[in-house]
């Protein structure tokens, strides 16, 4: 194998997950037939979709040495929007919808602008709004769940027939805003930058990026990810939840960072985080079909968050 | 060659098809790690056992992660269960799932507290909150006769339908309405120790002639009953409680809490995996509101008030004994 051919294989970093994860999805399929099915994979799909869509915008923060803690009091304060927006309110539920998103986008926009305007830190800004939306979440559903949504906002929910398999509207458009994400980050220059604001922010200026701009971009562009992603946890559970997104902070990172894409900024990929997210999703799913508590996927959970950080670091120190 | 594979299919379909013919049951607790869920797991899985059903078990990642419990409901369908025993973390938004569930033929009985509406899951089998609370509430009013009375309440949390049940059946039974000048502090406790003590902290600031209190369950107590002794005053409150966890049960024989009312989650969940093996070999559904009973449990009987020791209640207690 000559140098050459080594240069084009992905980076350990996006290799190691991948291989992680066929080997699981191959354990899990010895050990219970009913995995390996078109419908199985359809159900993994559209159980991660909500955390999938939320960790793209992670992701892109993650690129700029940022991270975001807010995201799933962010995606619940959307979602009780625009429930609220249509059922008590009786407003279209599509500019129900919208609504939710620009409240969601706007929560990114703070966020971008307390980072990149006051030079605060991602964590604590986020830390910061994360009980702001939670608190607004809760005040303003009263802390109880919206029920009676209408049908037309459960749409990315529904199912289409591909063969055997039904699969959801919005599984369809998770995968579509990964390639989306994939390619801008990869083909365009506002995507470029995006890598080398991360990489190291005073080089980026001093090559003429308008940094502030970037990061402004990023944050609220994440904000919109979860204003999706209340769209499709309202499509989903059917309900406008307040409790929703609990854990989904944490959970991003995760699968970010078991994705390879580096804490640090600068390093990483849409594609590792699609795969970390699946990970995730296929240990839950393989361990329920096997009758395993679900504790143990925690537990292997935490092992992998581990060693992708690990791998990260030594990767780092090589290079 | 193409034969050898079809042969070693047809084989694999035919185990895949004697697997099939053992029912699967699933049980979805709130949470992993409260013993409460622990014991109903551990009792579900030995009716499991016995009656020769595979069991499988998911859980919510903290009490209202109904995301969680929407998962293990599709991944407990994926994996053949033809019925779901669950405890909703959100009585409401677990609904929508739980009807895709039934409309698939799944037989769903919710279990330890009831969905919103009720009859949206086949049946519910439960500990009659209500009555649990009429039980600690008659065994005040006995213990207080017409001495006046000054009431804190640490609740669970706004709207949480066992909260509800417990308190207004801890008012039937004292003999007083929600609103009642006795009742001097009400707190969220949140059915958590360290919060039930913050309330019961509160509550002894707002009132610090408090002589009785009513606690959601016994962590709660627990912790109200930390704050009492920080303020000197363990000795002439009268605290009462529900649940008959081994930890409670102790706490009301070395004389913290004065009366508790035990619940019983193993019996609970053995009759729920009975139930779901007559659905396998019936096709009957269970249906209604099945009473998984309660007693009370104390060390200081009051006359007019049926109640049992607490060794008796040590014998059934759920938790680490």
């Amino acid at each position: 194998m000559n140098a050459r051919l080594l240069d084009r294989l992905p980076p350990v970093s996006t290799l190691g997950p991948f291989i992680a994860l066929v080997v699981a999805s191959l354990f899990f399929a010895s050990q219970s037939e009913r995995f390996l099915s078109g419908q199985n994979f359809s159900l993994i799909l559209q159980q991660v979709m909500i955390v999938g869509v939320i960790a793209l915008g992670q992701t892109l923060i993650v690129l700029t040495a940022g991270i975001d803690l807010s995201c799933g009091m962010v995606m619940a304060l959307g979602s009780v929007v625009m429930s609220k927006f249509a059922v008590d309110m009786g407003i279209d539920p599509y500019v129900a919808i919208a609504c939710g998103i620009a409240v969601c986008t706007a929560f990114g926009a703070l966020n971008g602008a307390l980072v990149t305007r006051i030079k605060l830190p991602a964590f604590i800004v986020t830390l910061g709004t994360m009980n702001i939306a939670f608190a607004l979440t809760q005040i303003y559903s009263g802390a109880q769940t919206v029920t009676d949504v209408p049908d037309s906002m459960m749409f990315f929910g529904n199912t289409f027939q591909l063969g055997q398999t039904s699969i959801t509207y919005g599984t369809v458009l998770m995968i579509a805003l990964y390639v989306v994400t994939w390619l801008f980050l990869r083909d365009t220059a506002p995507g470029r930058h995006v890598y080398a604001v991360g990489n190291n922010p005073e080089s980026a200026r001093l090559t003429g990026i308008a940094t502030g701009k970037v990061m402004l971009g990023v944050y609220m562009a994440a904000g919109l990810f979860y204003g999706i992603a209340s769209m499709l946890s309202v499509a989903r559970m059917g309900v406008g939840d307040p409790q929703a997104g609990a854990t989904d902070n944490l959970d991003s990172i995760t699968a970010v960072v078991i994705g390879g894409t580096s804490l640090f900024g600068g390093r990483g990929s849409i594609v590792g985080t699609l795969i970390g997210v699946l990970i995730v999703g296929v240990f839950r799913n393989g361990l329920t079909l096997m009758g395993v508590p679900s504790v143990y996927q925690v537990l292997v959970t935490g092992v992998l968050v581990i060693l992708a950080v690990a791998t990260d670091q030594l990767t780092h120190k090589k290079g | 060659m193409r034969l050898k594979y079809f042969l070693a299919l047809s084989a694999l379909g035919t185990v895949t098809a004697m697997a099939a013919e053992q029912p699967v049951i699933g049980l979805i607790t709130k949470t992993e790690i409260n013993p409460f869920f622990v014991k109903m797991k551990e009792g579900a899985q030995q009716a499991a056992q016995a009656g020769g059903a595979k069991l499988l078990t998911g859980a919510g990642k903290s009490d209202g992660d109904n995301a969680g419990q929407v998962t293990a409901i599709e991944n407990m369908i994926a994996a053949g269960a033809k019925t779901i025993l669950i405890t909703p973390s959100d009585a409401k938004a677990i609904v929508p799932s739980i009807k895709k569930a039934r409309d698939k033929g799944v037989m769903v009985i919710a279990m330890d507290s009831p969905t919103e509406p009720m009859d949206a899951a086949d049946a519910l089998f439960s500990t009659d909150n209500h009555k649990a609370g009429v039980l600690i509430g008659r065994y005040a009013k006995a213990a207080f006769a017409d001495k006046p009375v000054k009431i804190a309440a640490l609740d669970l949390f706004p709207g949480h339908p066992v909260g509800i049940q417990r308190l207004a059946g801890f008012l039937e039974g004292f003999g007083i309405k929600k609103g009642d000048a006795s009742i001097v502090c009400m707190q969220d406790s949140y059915g958590d120790q360290a919060k039930g003590q913050t309330a019961m902290e509160n509550c002894l600031q707002k009132n610090p002639g408090i002589n009785l209190v009513y606690a959601i369950n016994e962590p709660a107590a627990a912790g109200a009953f930390k704050a009492l002794k920080a303020a000197g005053k363990d000795k002439g409150v009268l605290l009462v409680s529900v649940d008959g966890g081994c930890t409670g049960v102790r706490d009301v024989k070395s004389g913290k809490i004065a009366a508790t009312a035990q619940q019983y989650p193993l019996k609970m969940a053995a009759l729920g995996v009975e139930a779901g093996l007559a659905y396998a070999k019936t096709g009957k559904k269970a249906s209604g509101y099945v009473d998984t009973g309660v007693t009370l449990i104390t060390d200081k009987p009051l006359a007019g008030v049926d109640s049992k020791d607490t060794q008796a209640g040590l014998d059934a207690c759920w938790g680490r004994k």
